[in-house]
């Protein structure tokens, strides 16, 4: 069994989860992504059983990749920018 | 009497020779039937036809035809048109006519778009067992949202689909027996009309009406039921007024009754728990694009033990256990399954971030005018739709005026039409109050910025519409407008 992500690890995702869910194009999905993955990341912070951290951080990564494939289909398909931004 | 000077001589309302009419000429405004329709701002219009709302009992065919002028003008009043390029996009704040797809339906989407087109009926290549995995995992997630069995799950177009196919097929299935259906006045109207159409094949139906809050009285349930009746179809929640109805004592009734229930979750599926075995409930209608899925998708659940049987509304091929022949779309039921799979970890996120979404909303609006209704029981009821009436505002003139914000003042498929919203005649609102009404939609993706933008737009316009409004001058020099008689032959 993989040893557990250490801490920096999990802040280096944290930070790439953060940068790439700016990138969306659409108002609404960046601002959801940036806010659900601060959440999660503030919900799991305790988390101490290695067995979650390590399936967590595969989650994460997992989310990572999705967030990578639509921002890239998302700025292909840009719209006007809505009237609060 | 002096003649009216908008209707002529068979106006007999005082509103069109008196102070209306000088008001009307105070704003400079000729009479309604000489101004373009795009220049037909809402104070002048809306006072008009409220005005004259009384005449409609006194000689119907001109009400009728004022009806019928106002509805053309009505369908230019706001005007369809596309976006230019650099134009700002409108909030999206309709929330319960549709929703925008999670970027994470359409990630589990897209393979099923691009490269796995298999039709899951085939069962003699890997093209078709891919795809049928696929419809399989879907089923299963869909059947884990509602606490049912991955068997219980049928595919099918949508909510108006699952709809019809349950009413009238466990109607028409058990016509043998049993002829009497029970349903709500403040149901969609896909269900309204299946009963309308078994009305019409000799089936007896009961719309039951609702109390003022939106919610079923469950002793008249009680009453209305027969050793006749076959099905009751009650909404879990309303899609104008938000009102939850209490579907687990409505199925212990039916389930004591044997009568099968039937209930419409489109607004209701991933957005609040709903289990369908602790409820009772033998049939149910999801929809995918009310939960960040696609359109053109939804699911009917059908209970197998004990078993309803209903009559095919669509017969072919023999798919989905017969009940629903033609080719699953994969694509859009991997779309559904993910957005089940997603509304049911996320429910608790959303449903905390809707409710605080929404009494922001409410609090920054109700704190600010006055005299703003809110339709529907206040604590029975799903936060994300908010629906406000703003007393001496027409609905129509206040979407107009918020153009930066997509609203609705009901259901979208009833939006076009000038009668002011069924679901709002039925729990008892005034017909002002009816028309006067406009929906708030909040969900996953709305943002705080978006809810105060719209609040605060709302609160100008609503307070410069008010002072445009003759009513609302009468009521500030304290006049009881319902003391008023308009008609006074």
């Amino acid at each position: 069994m993989m040893a557990a992500p250490s801490r920096a690890q999990v802040i280096s995702l944290y930070k790439m989860l953060l940068r790439e869910s700016y990138n969306f194009p659409s108002y609404n999905y960046r601002t959801y992504a940036v806010r659900r993955v601060r959440d999660a990341f503030r919900v799991n912070k305790d988390v101490a059983d290695p067995n979650t951290v390590e399936r967590l951080v595969l989650e994460g990564r997992q989310s990572l990749a999705l967030i990578q494939r639509q921002v890239v289909v998302g700025s292909m398909f840009q719209a006007q920018k809505t009237a609060v931004e | 009497m002096t003649s009216c000077k908008i209707l002529g001589g068979r106006c007999p309302s005082p509103a069109h020779s008196g102070a209306f009419y000088r008001w009307r000429r105070a704003w400079c405004l000729p009479p309604a039937e000489s101004l373009p329709p795009s220049t037909m701002l809402s104070s002048g219009r809306t006072a008009s036809s409220r005005f004259c709302w009384p005449l409609q009992r006194l000689c119907p065919r001109l009400s009728w035809e004022r009806r019928a002028a106002a509805s053309t003008q009505r369908k230019e009043l706001i005007k369809k048109r596309d976006l230019v390029q650099d134009e700002l996009r409108p909030l999206y704040m309709d929330f319960q006519a549709t929703t925008p797809m999670d970027p994470r339906v359409l990630d589990a989407m897209l393979p099923y778009q691009v490269n796995y087109y298999g039709n899951p009926h085939s069962r003699t290549h890997a093209y078709g067992w891919e795809s049928e995995a696929a419809m399989e995992t879907a089923r299963k997630q869909v059947a884990d949202l509602i606490g049912a069995d991955h068997r219980e799950i049928i595919f099918t177009s949508g909510a108006t689909e699952s709809n019809n196919m349950a009413v009238k097929g466990v109607a028409r299935f058990y016509q043998g027996k049993k002829r009497h259906v029970i349903t709500t006045q403040t149901e969609h109207k896909c269900v309204l009309d299946s009963c309308r159409v078994l009305e019409a094949e000799g089936f007896r139906v009961t719309y039951l009406p609702v109390q003022p809050n939106g919610l079923i009285d469950l002793e008249l349930l009680e009453a209305s039921m027969t050793p006749d009746t076959s099905l009751v179809s009650i909404m879990t929640v309303n899609n104008e007024i938000g009102v939850m109805q209490p579907i687990k004592e409505i199925g212990r009734l039916c389930r004591s009754k044997g009568v099968f229930f039937h209930t419409d979750a489109a607004q209701a599926a991933g957005k609040i728990p709903i289990d369908v075995s602790d409820a009772n409930i033998n049939l149910m209608s999801i929809s995918a694009h009310k939960i960040y899925g696609p359109k053109g998708v939804g699911a009917l659940y059908v209970q197998r033990r004990p078993r309803v049987r209903l009559e095919p509304l669509q017969n072919g091929g023999g798919q989905e256990r017969g009940l629903r022949s033609g080719t699953v779309p994969t694509p859009l039921a991997v779309g559904l399954g993910a957005a089940c799979s997603i509304a049911q970890q996320e429910m608790g996120y959303d449903h905390q971030r809707v409710s605080m979404l929404a009494n922001r909303l409410v609090q920054k609006i109700t704190s600010q005018l006055p005299d703003v209704i809110m339709n529907g029981d206040p604590q029975q009821r799903y936060p994300g739709c908010v629906n406000l009436s703003f007393a001496y505002v027409e609905g129509e003139s206040l979407l107009m005026a918020l153009k930066d914000i997509a609203l609705s003042s009901g259901s979208a498929c009833t939006s076009a039409s000038l009668e002011p919203s069924y679901v709002l005649r039925a729990i008892g609102a005034d017909e002002d109050l009816a028309h006067s009404s406009i929906r708030f939609g909040i969900g996953r993706f709305t943002t705080e910025e978006e809810v105060d933008f719209t609040a605060e737009k709302c609160i100008q316009h609503v307070k410069r519409l008010r002072e445009m409004s003759p009513l609302w001058e009468m009521v500030q020099e304290g006049i009881d407008l319902k003391s008023i008689k308009w008609t006074q032959h």
